[in-house]
């Protein structure tokens, strides 16, 4: 362990969270549940902002939750199931993938802007993002965009929280647009398709007008998910089964629970849980996912590949070793236009390899300007996003 | 509402600038000519009206770039326009401002329905994105009233809805990536085709950002297969009350219909004698819209059916042919300009939460008495975002500001309720005074902030969205 009982301050209310940053005098390492070790190592003390939980507000009826940013995920999505509802976006949860422990955070998905297959087609955690409060490197309490559907008043720091990974300030409460969680669903497979047929299935799937609510390939082949009301999905999917034919047969699997699990699957990125290698997370042009991974391929890495979102993410596992792949991911992305993350690896590796992506220079300057500004000591998270 | 005076000091350098900027640009791009420039003097906020000092209609990024470096060099404020139809003043100019107009800039540049996007020059109007790509069966899905003119440069300063985000969301939830020109003239590119930011968001923050960090000058839209079909609904109710209250009954039940609409009754009388659409005579109604295949819609309008029967309906009208869809929409679609026909009218653009709904539209009810002003609302319901058209005279003494005081309030008290200012139209200069009833300076100055790092001396469209007293040290005042 890098730090110890004394090195830990917790926090319970916003004012004590704005009075412990006030305070600090060196950097804060900011924990939610701890469950998405992603980044640069931080070097500090501990700010546990787990205790600042709880819902403050849920109106089924207008699509809106509120709540702490310590609030457990799975209190959130306990109290979503039992109005019939759920967080669109499908948060993922990482803890198989990374190894860790602990109970997932609002707080934790916001500032990592975590989705899953859904994002596809109902957005990401960003877009269901509806309002934050947040307090600043200097302490300051900061509250943006508001807890309706629409809201374009002032400028949208609310997007800007999403995925800032604690560096521009700590979250001390989200509100979230929440949707109806669909009466039924089904997942329509097809077997032994290679990257290229796959997103070429997964394509016509999307090109289609049946509402396609999740497309990735991976060890359980290709899989196209429809949802909705029961009719609705059946018709939809033997419609999509006819645009999938010639790809190859197509089997239907419509038992909720085992359509939950595979998608449960996906959505955790279940076949790099547990064992060695490090994990790099692609973000491409869905039609650019094929060359890019028979790119990696000539390099001898990228065989071990899932793909969600029709192709437009990659996930990949090579040897922890060296740069872990980098400089091979980093140009094949690149010269597509896309951005790839190092989500896991050792200590060591991640000390040696940037696993935020490098930013061009003008860009690069606006984020340094941001950070500065919003964070003017340099004390969250410091260097965790390069 | 007051606009900051003109700095003299630039004003009395007109003729360098608009030489400067004749160096860089084609003969035809620069407008300096009072008669040509009075064209530019406002937006669709006509109430408020001064010409800029020059206007410019770059064709490309690289003129845009070289025109904002000219201006960033000399100290001249630029004003970047789409088609000028913000309702909140977004575009309107000062006396030493530039106008930069991307009206010219309207090229698709490429079209991808493997990957679903579109990459347009940002002066392109809204419709004729969908325009692009309908025939082969795709949409661009946000739909702001102003579709037919207004220009994706706008919807994005403004993070622009309309009637279908309900399903579809705005404009920042259908935005991938743009090309972005900073006030130095530096040409920055954010985004792409793919999907979600690498590091900090910047593009969800330029977005909505009114003009204020940079000029748009292209973008990378997600485009849609269209659904298989649509139908709407109409529905009659007794009361306002008992109209919201479906609304939020609907939305509880899983249907997730692509529009919901709502008029009360002065604005249905109004568009009745305008378009003659054949509306019931009833206090509220709702128009509701799915999409899908035809036995899909059947059943989603069957439980929308069940719903409003507990709510005693005195009407439930469902298109049965395109026709009949069309008369349902015709008078939804017509209830600006009928309200139009009566009177000169403001557009408010608060949202608030839905369930919220009969307590607002019975306190604005209360308010149009006080001020003795009348009130129709027509608005998107399903997300809350209300459009209270007040009627004034422009002709009578004293009615405009009787009539911004009524707006004032109504949207103190969609704050109120949880709501907020500005759903979907930008707060420009209508609604900058009153930004402190929904933020604190603490909260206004973290966004100041943002415009610091992308234009360090306040150049860019300075005198909108902070109350000039907040923005005065920062604008050099």
């Amino acid at each position: 362990m890098d730090h110890n009982e004394s090195r830990v301050v917790k926090v319970t209310e916003e004012r004590e969270l704005a009075e412990a940053i006030r305070e600090a005098t060196g950097p804060l390492r900011i924990r939610g549940g701890g469950t998405r070790t992603v980044g640069r190592v931080v070097e500090g003390v501990d700010l546990d902002v787990s205790g600042l939980n709880g819902i403050g507000l849920y109106e089924p009826g207008a699509l809106t939750l509120v709540a702490g940013a310590g609030t457990p995920l799975a209190e959130v999505e306990v109290a979503l199931a039992a109005e019939g509802q759920r967080l669109a976006f499908e948060p993922a949860d990482w803890r198989g993938l990374l190894g860790t422990g602990g109970a997932p955070t609002l707080g934790g998905m916001v500032a990592a802007n975590v989705s899953g297959p859904r994002r596809v087609q109902a957005g990401a955690c960003r877009d269901a993002l509806l309002g934050v409060r947040f307090v600043d490197g200097s302490g300051t309490v900061v509250k943006n965009g508001g807890r309706v559907m629409k809201n374009v008043t002032g400028y949208d720091l609310v997007k800007l929280m999403a995925g800032s990974w604690g560096t521009l300030g700590v979250l001390s409460e989200v509100s979230l647009k929440v949707l109806p969680a669909p009466e039924a669903a089904a997942v329509l497979v097809l077997a032994g398709l290679d990257p290229a047929a796959a997103v070429g299935a997964m394509t016509a799937a999307l090109r289609s007008p049946y509402d396609v609510t999740g497309a990735a390939h991976g060890p359980w082949g290709t899989l196209l998910r429809i949802e909705g009301f029961a009719g609705s999905v059946d018709y939809r999917a033997g419609r999509l089964a006819g645009v999938l034919a010639p790809f190859g047969e197509v089997r239907v699997e419509r038992d909720g629970a085992a359509v939950a699990a595979l998608w449960r699957a996906v959505r955790d990125v279940a076949p790099f849980h547990g064992g060695d290698g490090a994990v790099w997370r692609v973000s491409l042009r869905p039609s650019d996912a094929p060359g890019f991974l028979a790119a990696l391929g000539r390099n001898g890495i990228g065989a071990d590949a899932v793909m969600d979102w029709g192709g437009g993410l990659v996930w990949t596992r090579v040897p922890d070793t060296g740069d872990a792949g980098e400089a091979v991911i980093r140009a094949e992305t690149r010269a597509r236009g896309g951005h790839a993350t190092l989500m896991r690896a050792s200590a060591g590796t991640r000390a040696r390899v940037a696993p935020f992506p490098p930013e061009p220079a003008a860009v690069a300057a606006l984020s340094a300007g941001l950070r500065a500004r919003f964070d003017p000591r340099g004390i969250l998270n410091p260097g965790l996003m390069g | 509402m007051e606009m900051p005076a003109a700095d003299t000091r630039v004003m009395a350098r007109t003729s360098e600038i608009v030489a400067a900027l004749r160096a860089v640009l084609p003969a035809d791009a620069v407008i300096d000519d009072p008669a040509e420039t009075r064209a530019y003097e406002c937006d669709a906020l006509t109430a408020y009206r001064c010409p800029p000092l020059a206007a410019i209609l770059p064709r490309s990024t690289a003129e845009v770039a070289a025109a904002l470096k000219v201006c960033h060099d000399l100290g001249v404020p630029v004003v970047p326009r789409g088609s000028g139809t913000s309702l909140a003043g977004g575009a309107l100019p000062t006396a030493d401002s530039v106008i930069l107009g991307v009206a010219r800039m309207n090229r698709v540049i490429e079209v991808d329905y493997d990957d679903r996007f579109i990459r347009v020059e940002a002066g392109r109007t809204n419709l004729s994105v969908t325009g692009a790509v309908e025939a082969d069966g795709f949409f661009y899905a946000p739909d702001p009233s102003s579709q037919l003119a207004c220009a994706i440069a706008g919807n994005v300063a403004m993070n622009s809805g309309g009637a279908h985000c309900l399903k579809y969301g705005v404009t920042t939830n259908n935005l991938l990536g743009v090309t972005l020109v900073t006030m130095a003239g530096e040409v920055i590119e954010i985004g792409g085709a793919h999907m979600d930011a690498g590091g900090l968001d910047l593009l969800g923050l330029i977005c909505g950002s009114e003009g204020q960090l940079g000029v748009v000058t292209e973008a990378t839209l997600r485009i849609l297969p269209k659904p298989e079909g649509a139908r709407p609904v109409l529905i009659g109710f007794t009361s306002n009350e008992v109209a919201g209250a479906c609304v939020a009954d609907i939305i509880k039940a899983g249907v997730l219909p692509v529009a919901i609409e709502f008029m009360d009754r002065p604005c249905i009388r109004a568009t009745e004698d305008f378009a003659h659409a054949g509306y019931p005579d009833c206090e509220a109604l709702l128009i509701v819209e799915v999409e899908g295949a035809e036995a899909e819609i059947d059943e989603q309008l069957g439980l929308i059916r069940q719903i409003a029967m507990r709510h005693d309906p005195v009407e439930f009208r469902e298109a049965a042919s395109e026709e009949e869809a069309r008369k349902i929409w015709l008078g939804r679609k017509s209830a600006f300009g009928a309200m139009g026909q009566i009177n000169d009218y403001m557009c408010l653009d608060g949202t608030i939460p839905v369930s919220s709904l009969p307590h607002v539209l019975r306190r604005i009810g209360e308010m149009s008495r006080e001020f003795g002003l009348d009130v129709g609302n027509v608005f998107h319901a399903g997300d809350g975002n209300m459009h209270p058209l007040i009627l004034y005279n422009a002709n009578t003494p004293g009615d405009l500001e009787r009539c911004e005081a009524f707006g004032a309030e109504i949207l103190k008290l969609c704050v109120e309720v949880g709501g907020c200012l500005t759903g979907e139209h930008g707060v420009g200069i209508e609604k900058r005074d009153l930004m402190g009833v929904q933020y604190a300076p603490a909260d206004l100055e973290a966004q100041m902030r943002v415009k610091d790092v992308f234009d360090p001396a306040w150049l860019l469209n300075p005198a909108k969205v902070f109350p000039l007293a907040a923005s005065a040290g920062r604008r050099g005042v």
